[in-house]
């Protein structure tokens, strides 16, 4: 069984992320990229299939941000292969075209499987996985925290997840696009000198990828909510706001 | 036909789930002033119990049979694009939930149309048409004009009140041409997997102390342990402690967890990505300590502290222990 991981570049939101001059787009030079969290998960469900069932794990990422390091970070977990897609385009682009531009590498090659994050912070206009399932006329399904193999290896038998703590079971036919929620178990570790000596030993590889015919969402402006709007801010040192809080916990009777 | 709004229709275990009427709410205030009508997808199969719920629409565009008595993205996209393709709408509202979320993006690939994401709001402005998206966590609001072409939304959970659309009363049901071939039916439903019993039902404990990725640590919970156990409350986390498993599954607040409406929620080291915020929004009291003064859960929050949770956990909990003897 072969396995691509489309593994996306977004902004660290602990750096934060600044609006730019033209009020209307994120300031690309505000932003430290990291490998979006459930792409994380996405590479360790197809991990830990290939442990069960021999599967071949090759991860694409476009050529942004610090995605040659999440990808020498990938063959360092286990993955076979590990390509940078070359899409000439500086910033990360939309979903509508970063679903093109997969399509564009994978739609030639023999996946039985492709997995993304079920979805990034910077999906406005949808999520990859849906998307990429669309353009290359495969089903697809999302929120997946669990992925078995079949007997004949025709099929996947997938939980899909549903408010509550609901799953559903669903059997998909191969070849599938599947967007994951969370892995099985949370993303291994790679300690740093694994990482050093696979990036002296194995080489990431490059494509190179186009985008057609996407129109871009008419984004009229974008702002960010007013700081602690809505909640009424308590300070001091950490004693009296300690009590501030009991007050407030006192005064509503929530404390027996 | 060109300024109609469709809704898609959510249904769970034979009832129709409270987005659906969130959705027609929100359509019903719209539709006047877009000088359109209200329509309404209900996929299902027996589900003609159901129309008569959904009196907030003009009509009820059905399809009914078995294949598609249980949710599959792949058999309904393919029914929903037969149906958007017959009604023509200006807006298709969709859920931004398990089901909506794989038809928003599938079906805006194989009908080419646009799609946005995760919106909290829409509105009139300036003669047309504003949908609001929240990104990044929470940290961005992005608001996108839309244009005359069908547009496919997907509306997070909880944003707008459903009685506003909870109407019942004669509406009327088209049946819709529609196909469903081999190619369609790649994915079938095997069954539900019915959440894990848990020791506490969160939804039902007045006092939730609920641990984020500040938490840092399996090692730090027991901190928050204390602190609950001397509220009388227990302790619940959101999704990337689940995730490390640091919490079990049963302590998920959010999407595809929990939705929790208890008399205080502190909320200690949680970011408040909209993810999360669809799950405690409810809560009556809401506290919340971050270090980052620009969190989102400061939006949502009744009272909000920026600081180290660390610093005052310790102190917090003494403090209440003392008060309460």
């Amino acid at each position: 069984m072969n396995i691509a991981v489309l593994a996306k570049q977004v902004p660290d939101l602990v750096e934060g992320v600044e609006i730019d001059a033209s009020g209307k787009a994120v300031d690309p030079t505000s932003i430290r990229y990291i490998l979006s969290e459930p792409d994380d998960h996405a590479l360790e469900e197809a991990l830990l299939l290939k442990e069960r069932s021999q599967a071949r794990v090759e991860v694409f990422s476009l050529e942004t941000g610090e995605a040659r390091e999440a990808l020498f970070t990938a063959l360092a977990k286990g993955a076979d292969r590990a390509v940078t897609v070359q899409t000439g385009q500086e910033s990360v682009p939309d979903s509508h075209t970063t679903a093109k531009l997969f399509a564009s590498v994978l739609h030639a090659s023999a996946f039985d499987l492709i997995f993304t994050g079920v979805r990034a912070i910077d999906d406005l206009d949808g999520s990859l996985g849906g998307l990429l399932a669309g353009y290359l006329g495969l089903p697809y399904v999302g929120l997946v925290r669990k992925v078995e193999t079949s007997s004949d290896g025709g099929t996947v038998v997938v939980e899909k997840e549903y408010p509550g703590g609901y799953a559903a079971e669903l059997e998909v036919r191969l070849p599938a696009v599947l967007g994951v929620q969370a892995a099985e178990q949370p993303p291994r570790y790679v300690p740093v000198s694994r990482l050093r000596q696979v990036m002296k030993a194995a080489k990431v590889e490059e494509e190179t990828a186009t985008a057609e015919g996407v129109e871009p969402l008419a984004v009229g402006r974008m702002y960010k909510p007013e700081e602690g709007k809505g909640a009424t801010m308590l300070s001091g040192g950490p004693d009296e706001v300690a009590r501030q809080i009991a007050d407030i916990l006192s005064e509503r009777h929530l404390l027996r | 036909m060109a300024n109609n709004i469709l809704v898609v229709a959510e249904h769970f275990q034979g009832h129709l789930t409270d987005i659906t009427f969130e959705l027609l709410g929100k359509a019903r205030e719209l539709a006047p002033a877009l000088g359109g009508q209200v329509g309404v997808a209900l996929l299902g199969h027996d589900v003609g119990g159901l129309v008569s719920e959904l009196g907030a629409a003009a009509v009820v565009y059905a399809a009914d049979r078995p294949e598609l008595r249980e949710f599959t993205p792949d058999a309904y996209a393919a029914v929903l694009g037969s149906a958007i393709g017959h009604a023509s709408p200006r807006v298709v509202l969709l859920g931004s939930t398990s089901v909506g979320l794989d038809l928003l993006s599938l079906l805006s690939a194989r009908l080419n149309l646009p799609c946005i994401d995760n919106c909290t709001a829409i509105k009139f402005q300036d003669g047309g048409l504003v949908a609001t998206s929240q990104i990044y966590g929470g940290k961005l609001f992005a608001e996108v004009l839309l244009t005359q072409r069908t547009t496919l939304v997907a509306v997070a959970p909880g944003m707008f009140p459903a009685e506003a659309g909870k109407v019942s009363g004669k509406t009327q049901v088209v049946q819709f041409p529609h196909e469903l071939r081999p190619p369609e039916m790649r994915t079938s439903f095997r069954r539900w997997i019915e959440p894990p019993p848990g020791d506490v039902d969160i939804t039902k404990v007045p006092v939730l102390v609920a641990v984020g990725r500040g938490i840092q640590s399996a090692d730090n919970v027991p901190q928050a342990e204390a602190l609950a156990e001397a509220l009388g409350g227990a302790v619940c986390g959101s999704r990337p402690v689940i995730d490390q498993a640091w919490l079990p599954k049963t302590r998920q607040v959010g999407k595809s967890g929990m939705t929790v409406k208890s008399k205080l929620y502190l909320a200690l080291g949680i970011s408040g990505a909209p993810e999360h915020v669809e799950g405690m929004r409810g809560a009556e009291l809401i506290v919340a300590i971050n270090q980052d003064p620009q969190a989102p859960i400061f939006s949502v929050a009744h009272y909000g502290v920026v600081t180290d949770l660390f610093d005052i956990l310790p102190l917090l909990t003494a403090e209440i222990k003392t008060r309460q003897g």
